[in-house]
């Protein structure tokens, strides 16, 4: 089976800061000094042409280290890593944006790129001027354009405003007609990054739709999200980045969970104490699954914190847990127990407690939780806001589908519901029943 | 391209991973359709890459004037507008008061012809300088020749020209001046100028990206410009030894070929010949500079 895309020992180095030269002897110095018009004319020429030789130069990082794979026909490949692994470079190198500093791609079809929606829009410009020159941008002529306009219309649903100024349009309006024009782009690759990271989620669904189609043509399609559930759902394949190299190429299921194993631990924060009586401290903390550090966890899954606190001196205090979302706003509490245990105080020394928490499905986003030990009714012997912070996704409600995100402005927690009786009939004119 | 030929599988649930979701039974090319490499030194033009995308081009261009009409309230009156005021106040204080001679046509007319191609240059520099600097967005997202971009603010600086030669027109008519065959090469002197504006805006925008401050000399380095080429006053009325530093301008040829084309006074193919070897001199090397400071846009801009 012949790649569609062959990539061959890819390397991307970007030049950080300037390259600053040592100070030698005066001589040296003298001599610089009286050569430095020429040097600089030199300089200035090289660098608007090619730029420092990375191997020269210190200051730099390599975003894509030596990448090679192939990508066959008719695959869906996902490409996951975190942010700053270098998806991004990678997708930008084959969308032709950046030069590779070493290493070769192969290419045996056309490649589509998706980077960002609605790229060369201007606001002055109607939605039927902005479809046209949107289009041409992404390599349409404008008899491909003129054909496909009616279905691109239809997909945005924007019929009645395109030929008013987008600037008059919604947000949403706008991300539909940008990601229309976009998704009948035709070419044998469709490479997108993370455009469903924005939008509503009826958007989202669409989007989602449109790349399903595509996918069920046969299409070869490259896709970078975060979204785990999508990829999961839409990738035959997963390529998993880090730190510029791949970490692994294969089973989406095996990615992401070495894509866990190696994320960082929660690094656990003191910086923000709100009280502190002396007696009782916390020194770290940190959240596992199944035994492991983690800062991302499933919505619903079962998490435990182990935390570790020193006492000074025995007072009778509980730990708890304050769980904010991604405002601060605070969403959960929990008494993790109602007393540090030993029975009562232990007495002074330093000690480690796990708790396993029975936490709700969560909306897929971002938290932070205060960590306290607390003596009901006084007060607070040590308090720490925003302690940890972890991330939750995949909430998804099983029957209907639904993405569950904090974003959407529906809460923070799902909850289930069981049906007790129904659907009843309801005679309307015997009132009574 | 190849041929695709689809052969849709009836079931196949999209998660299936023991399947080899190969549903496409196509033909490859055997040789790739493109190579992505790291660039070194010179590369060449691509030609036909940028036929491919011409279409763009227009569109470009097109978006650039559409928008510069639908944001004033002046609009196209704005063309004609800049270089009748700029001839009036020249003809007050040049033709009037210092008394600079018009090689045999009214003052007014004579720096009209001469503003006419100045001012296009001008703008069309100005323009496609910022362009790509203005244009971030589109480099850093999407592909095509990054060319295109200056090109179009070009592009966009020729309607102007063609408005404000209306005017010229009209201007000949008053002032009774009659068109002789000369006025053919008028034609091949607007390709000159397009292609000199091509070749220094190309070089500006692609320096630009880099260097913000040359966003900065441009404008004072014009004013420069203007004075040193035979806009207020004709080749003629530079004495002897200074008139080859004049030529070396590519613009003195040029716009005392418009006006001689025009009012059909003789044409000196000497300084005309100069002017258009050194504007394929600079269309050439600033084409090649571009395409070698193209590589690196996308991460400096």
């Amino acid at each position: 089976m012949k790649p569609i895309i062959r990539v061959k020992n890819l390397s991307k180095h970007y030049q950080i800061g300037r390259q600053k030269e040592a100070y030698g002897t005066l001589r040296e110095s003298l001599i610089r000094a009286a050569r430095a018009p020429f040097d600089r004319v030199k300089r200035v020429w090289s660098n608007a042409t090619d730029g420092l030789d990375p191997r020269e130069n210190g200051n730099g990082i390599w975003a894509l280290r030596d990448v090679s794979f192939e990508v066959y026909p008719g695959e869906v490949l996902g490409i996951i890593g975190r942010n700053g692994a270098g998806k991004s470079t990678l997708l930008k190198i084959l969308s032709r944006i950046t030069d590779p500093t070493t290493g070769q791609v192969d290419l045996y079809g056309r490649v589509g790129s998706l980077l960002e929606v609605g790229t060369g829009f201007h606001p002055e410009l109607t939605g039927r001027e902005n479809i046209y020159l949107n289009g041409a941008i992404l390599g349409m002529g404008r008899r491909e354009i003129s054909r496909k306009i009616n279905e691109i219309v239809d997909f945005a649903g924007v019929e009645q405003f395109l030929d008013t100024p987008v600037k008059h349009y919604s947000s949403g309006m706008h991300l539909r007609l940008a990601f229309a024009v976009a998704a009948h782009m035709e070419s044998d690759v469709l490479v997108v990054d993370e455009v469903l990271a924005v939008g509503d989620a009826s958007f989202q669904e669409k989007c989602l739709g449109k790349i399903g189609d595509v996918t069920k043509s046969g299409r070869t399609v490259l896709f970078v999200s975060h979204n785990e559930g999508i990829v999961r759902h839409l990738c035959t394949r997963c390529i998993l980045i880090s730190g510029g190299k791949i970490a692994l190429d294969g089973d989406p299921a095996a990615a992401y969970a070495l894509y866990r194993r190696n994320r960082d631990e929660t690094t656990f924060s003191s910086a923000h104490r709100r009280h502190d009586t002396g007696h009782v401290h916390i020194l770290d903390a940190r959240l596992m699954v199944d035994g492991e550090s983690v800062s991302d966890v499933e919505s619903g899954e079962q998490l435990d914190i182990v935390f570790e606190f020193e006492v000074h001196s025995a007072v009778p205090c509980a730990p708890a847990i304050l769980i904010r979302d991604e405002n601060g706003a605070p969403v959960i509490f929990s008494w993790l127990a109602s007393e540090l245990g030993g029975p009562g105080c232990p007495p002074p020394g330093r000690y480690r407690n796990s708790y396993r928490l029975d936490l709700p499905k969560l909306a897929t986003g971002s938290y932070s939780i205060d960590m306290m030990l607390a003596q009901v009714g006084i007060g607070f012997h040590h308090y720490l806001e925003e302690s940890l912070v972890f991330r939750v996704h995949s909430a998804v409600h099983a029957e209907t589908g639904w993405n569950f995100q904090q974003s959407y402005g529906f809460g923070r927690i799902l909850v289930n519901a069981s049906k007790l009786y129904g659907p009843q009939h309801v005679d309307i004119n015997n009132a009574e029943n | 391209m190849f041929e695709a030929q689809i052969e849709l599988t009836t079931t196949s649930p999209v998660n299936d991973t023991a399947n080899i979701r190969v549903t496409q039974a196509n033909r490859l090319p055997d040789d790739p359709v493109l190579v992505i490499r790291p660039s070194r030194g010179w590369s060449a033009i691509d030609f036909p890459e940028m036929w491919r995308y011409k279409e763009l081009l227009y569109f470009l261009t097109w978006r650039d004037v559409a928008v510069r009409y639908k944001q004033t309230v002046l609009g196209a009156a704005w063309a004609v507008l800049q270089p009748l005021a700029t001839m009036v106040i020249f003809t007050l204080l040049f033709g009037r008061l210092a008394k600079i001679p018009s090689d045999g046509v009214p003052y007014p007319i004579f720096a009209y012809a001469g503003l006419l191609p100045w001012m296009f240059f001008s703008n069309a520099v100005t323009n496609s300088g910022n362009s790509l600097v203005g244009s971030q967005n589109l480099i850093t997202k999407i592909y095509f020749p990054r060319m295109f971009i200056p090109m179009a603010a070009i592009g966009a600086g020729l309607v102007d020209f063609a408005i404000a030669a209306s005017v010229l027109g009209c201007l000949m008519v008053y002032y009774g001046i009659q068109l002789t065959w000369s006025f053919l090469l008028v034609p091949l002197l607007v390709i000159q100028t397009t292609a000199l504006a091509t070749g220094v805006g190309l070089l500006l925008s692609a320096l630009n990206v880099k260097y913000r401050d040359v966003r900065y000399v441009v404008p004072f380095a014009l004013q420069f410009w203007m004075f040193a080429s035979p806009v207020i006053y004709p080749i003629s009325f530079v004495p002897e030894e200074y008139r080859s530093l004049v030529l070396l301008n590519p613009l003195s040829g040029l716009i005392d070929g418009y006006r001689a084309a025009l009012f059909g006074n003789p044409l000196d193919p000497k300084s005309l010949l100069i002017s258009a070897m050194l504007t394929l001199l600079v269309l050439v090397v600033s084409l090649y500079s571009f395409r070698r400071m193209e590589r690196q846009f996308a991460d400096v801009v």
